[in-house]
């Protein structure tokens, strides 16, 4: 009887696909992948626990692994969340205001996509610097953004804005205005337009954008490490750590903290998507009640 | 070229369990014959088509192609043009580039010459009657000249057997009825053989020397125009080709009984005693005077036939009767007689005795040639 | 007060706002990158970028660059071909591994290199012996660099394909074509917007990488310093004119081709869509 073998051969969805080339792409693309993505990563995970389990306790212990990786987390999630007001008036103001030189707003938008990041990172240490032109008047103030947590906040949200503006620019140009002017007539006064019409129906671009701001600001090392003074305890980023650990050829130091990162990054980025969709759920049901 | 398709089925695993598209299908298309296969939607008309093609791999059974079985020969080795339903042509190429595109793929040796590519796509433009349009991009040409452009880049390399699928889908009523003839003359000028996809059962019937009607990945009935109109296999295809009044009831003593009243029964030959299903189209119907029948309201009419509701007591069925028979019913009250009704048991045609109509298409009826004797029936 | 004066002075406050943050965030860095290297004018600053390691470190970021823009975009496009165009098992795995670079940190991207070829690595020792330098050294410099920009080109590609079906492949298939044939003439040109953008993107990446870079380069200027390594260098010797010159230059480069990618962008979204919608399978 064939029947065993037809099913066993349906279990491959597309069993002899007539479109040439697959074979020669899956291998290509496995080994591509293999090399470039699978094998290092092996490595990360392999690594710290390579020489037992001494190294990875070893880092369990460092207070000041702890102290970088409380840090990087603080900074990045306050950078995102200040970046989400300012993300949204930014994206507001493109949508809707018929703003002048909107054009150019719209390119300078994208600016931090663009520029390196250590441009970014020796420039902002230079304007934000004791001597330099917000740096100077905000130390007559009494603030001091360079080489402290402060600046790397700085840092990262000029890295973080055009995450939240560029999640938030496409929701409210298909937001329908009549929405608004529906709330208007209904005797909804601006801010409770904002507050119970608009904001609501943005939440889910926002939390994805707040999402991607602070991933990448867990991450970020070349904007941050020249503002941030990198003092121990105080200033020091994990992606720092790292560094720092490797120069002293601490390679099982160096990997447990990038281990720790990625973990801890990943179970952050595991809540913003969860929470992204229970906000996108309650919008739903929102909508339906 | 010949087609044979023989017990071919085609299974898919899904997220659903395995599916099968097509259950031992086979199929005879001799060369030159134009075959419509039709059927609603997820019939596996188009998957028999891809399968004939080489684009989609059948689970078992073998097609052969002029004799040679096309097992593990790949699609661009079987010659054969195919048409997509949405043409697929392609928008970064000129249509000329379009039309060139198959015989620009063969390899240097087998490739005709530059002058020689050229004049036949000016002769392809030719065919397909856009001699000026080779430079223009398939953007802007309308639904109908995209057709035609696919049509002429899939004969560029001079199939023997042509595959459109719902080749007319797209087009506008008006453009279709011609296209459709064209596409029609252009296989007999070519001697191409073609199998077409349709789900429209009227455009099968119209273009295609032989129509195939497909259900759930089977095929139900295979003839021409008159055998699947005067002996339909099933009820579905009686259905799918037209309008049709379902009546049940008993075979008795050689005579069906309706269990409906107001039903004239009629006399069957050599049929086993049981119950039976008579299925029958509103136009073959006819009206017998009786005092105890059933009234009849007019509720419009086109072509000539006036359409008529007849109340049956649980029930009201239309039926068609000619303008000039309105006169002798006003306001009579009537029976209905449909022993030109084929009968059916289980599913399946009786068989025995054809039922009493010639070749009336619902085509015909609505181009109201209806010949004398099937409105004088009974 | 009425509802369109309340309007017009939000609007006007929300426009206001946005100057604010456009000027204070976005316009003074660059502004600030173009006057510190200028403070001493335009001569000295371009003086500097003779300098013989400023040199080498253009000459090596344009060939890092290069080499990592032409490994992703080969395999990005055949990812996206295999993705896009079959189904099979553990396709998603796939598409997962390739998103992978985007959330890790440069500073690991550049360590997991080490961990392989370092001198404490599992190969490293064995790679020394056989004097084949990876880490310290520009191959490990380009390792990092096309893992940091692996994503690009596959994930510009991928959404167009998939949404461009294979109808035209299969098209293609039928005349004749073979799969370098199908490729070439059929597949690539129709997502030639895409491809080009996933490769300006891929460039703009990679001349400006970072992190990953730092960590497997080993800083030596003239020999493993690329562009952005260089910059650091100089402005940590306090060579202050020299590194925003560096920077700009840099900077512009980078914007150009984020520019360039824009231009390109729009011109796609001005071509007429593909004809893909009209009518589905039966």
């Amino acid at each position: 009887m064939l029947k065993p073998v037809h099913a066993l051969r349906v279990a491959w969805p597309r069993p002899g696909d007539p479109l040439p080339g697959f074979r020669f792409a899956l291998i290509t693309t496995v080994f591509w992948i293999g090399l470039i993505v699978a094998l290092p990563l092996t490595a990360l995970i392999i690594r710290p626990w390579q020489e037992g389990t001494g190294a990875m306790v070893a880092a369990m212990q460092d207070s000041r692994m702890f102290a970088a990786l409380r840090i990087s987390f603080t900074t990045a999630f306050l950078a995102a969340l200040l970046d989400v007001p300012l993300g949204i008036i930014l994206a507001w103001s493109l949508v809707r205001a018929h703003l002048p030189g909107r054009r150019v707003v719209d390119a300078l938008i994208d600016l931090p996509f663009a520029i390196p990041t250590a441009v970014t990172g020796i420039t902002l240490a230079t304007l934000y610097g004791p001597q330099g032109w917000l740096g100077a008047p905000l130390k007559y103030l009494g603030i001091s953004v360079a080489y402290t947590a402060t600046g790397i906040v700085v840092a990262l949200m000029f890295v973080g804005l055009p995450f939240i503006v560029r999640s938030v620019e496409p929701v409210l140009r298909e937001f329908p205005p009549e929405l608004e002017e529906a709330a208007g007539l209904l005797g909804a006064r601006p801010w409770q337009i904002l507050t119970r019409v608009a904001l609501p129906t943005l939440m889910p671009a926002i939390v994805s954008g707040f999402g991607l701001a602070f991933a990448r600001g867990i991450g970020e090392y070349g904007s941050v490490i020249f503002i941030a003074g990198n003092q121990p305890f105080r200033s020091e980023i994990a992606p720092l750590l790292i560094v720092v650990r490797l120069q002293e050829f601490d390679y099982a130091g160096a990997t447990s903290i990038a281990f720790v990162l990625l973990v801890a990054s990943s179970v952050c980025l595991a809540g913003v998507a969860w929470l992204r969709r229970r906000v996108a759920r309650g919008l739903i049901a929102g909508a339906d009640s | 070229m010949s087609v044979r398709v023989e017990d071919l089925t085609r299974s898919v695993t899904g997220s659903k369990g395995e599916k099968t598209l097509l259950q031992d299908v086979s199929l005879d298309v001799p060369n030159g014959e134009f075959v419509a296969l039709v059927g609603p939607s997820g019939a596996g008309k188009t998957t028999l088509l891809r399968a004939i093609a080489g684009l989609d791999p059948a689970t078992s059974g073998q097609i052969m192609i002029d004799g040679r079985a096309m097992q593990g020969l790949a699609p661009r080795e079987r010659n054969v043009g195919f048409v997509f339903q949405n043409y697929a042509l392609f928008q970064h190429l000129t249509v000329a580039k379009n039309i060139s595109f198959g015989l620009d793929v063969l390899p240097r040796a087998q490739r005709p010459s530059r002058t020689e590519i050229a004049q036949k796509v000016s002769d392809l433009l030719q065919l397909i009657r856009l001699p000026d349009l080779g430079s223009a991009y398939p953007y802007r040409l309308s639904g109908g000249q995209r057709q035609r452009v696919a049509l002429a880049r899939a004969l560029a390399r001079r199939p023997g057997l042509l595959l459109l699928d719902e080749p007319f889908g797209a087009l506008d009523p008006v453009v279709r009825r011609a296209v459709r003839t064209w596409i029609r003359s252009l296989h007999e000028q070519l001697g191409l053989t073609t199998i077409l996809v349709t789900h429209d059962q009227e455009e099968a019937l119209d273009v295609a020397d032989r129509v195939v009607v497909m259900q759930d990945g089977r095929i139900m009935q295979d003839g021409n125009a008159d055998t699947l109109e005067i002996r339909p296999a099933t009820p579905f295809v009686m259905e799918f080709l037209g309008e049709s009044l379902c009546f049940a009831g008993q075979i008795s003593r050689g005579w069906f009984l309706a269990d409906e009243a107001h039903i004239e029964p009629f006399q069957v030959a050599d049929q086993e005693a049981g119950p039976a299903v008579a299925m029958i189209r509103p136009y073959e119907v006819t009206l017998v005077p009786e005092a105890e029948g059933s009234s009849l309201k007019r509720t419009g009419g086109r072509y000539g036939m006036a359409r008529l509701l007849v109340d049956l007591g649980a029930r009201s069925v239309e039926i068609l009767r000619p303008e000039a028979e309105m006169p002798a019913v006003d306001g009579t009250k009537v029976n209905l007689a449909i022993s030109s009704a084929r009968l059916f048991r289980d599913g399946h045609l009786l068989h025995g005795k054809d039922p009493v109509v010639s070749a009336v298409t619902a085509e015909n009826i609505r181009a109201s040639e209806i010949p004398a004797h099937v409105l004088s029936a009974n | 007060m009425n509802a369109a004066g309340d309007n017009s002075m939000i609007r006007w406050g929300l426009v206001i706002a946005t100057y604010l943050i456009v000027g204070l965030m976005l316009v003074l860095p660059p502004v600030v990158v173009l006057s510190e290297a200028l403070r001493e004018g335009i001569g000295p600053a371009v003086a500097t970028l003779a300098d013989p390691d400023a040199v080498s470190a253009f000459r090596l970021t344009l060939e890092m660059t290069i080499a990592s823009v032409i490994f992703n975009t080969i395999f990005g496009v055949l990812a996206a071909w295999l993705i896009s165009k079959y189904r099979f098992p553990l396709r998603g795995l796939l598409v997962a591994l390739i998103e992978i670079p985007i959330s890790i940190s440069p500073v690991v991207a550049g360590l997991v290199w080490l961990l392989l070829f370092g001198t404490q690595g599992w190969w490293g020792t064995a790679l020394e012996r056989m004097h084949i330098a990876v880490a310290f050294a520009p191959p490990g410099i380009l390792l990092a660099t096309i893992f940091v920009t692996f994503p690009y080109v596959a994930r510009t590609l991928l959404p167009l394909m998939e949404q461009q079906g294979r109808d035209v492949e299969e098209a293609a298939m039928l005349l004749g074509a073979s799969f370098w044939q199908i490729l070439f003439y059929v597949t690539l040109p129709n997502a030639r917007w895409a491809l080009l953008s996933g490769i300006l993107l891929t460039t703009a990446r990679a001349m400006g990488e970072f992190g990953a870079v730092s960590v497997v380069s080993g800083h030596i200027p003239g020999l493993t310093e690329t562009m952005p390594l260089h910059i650091e260098t100089l402005y940590n010797g306090y060579q202050s004119v020299a590194a925003f010159t560096m920077a700009a230059l840099l900077a512009i480069m980078a914007m150009a081709t984020v520019w360039l990618r824009s231009v390109f962008e729009a011109r796609a979204l001005r071509l007429p869509e593909p004809d893909v919608q009209e009518g589905g399978r039966a």
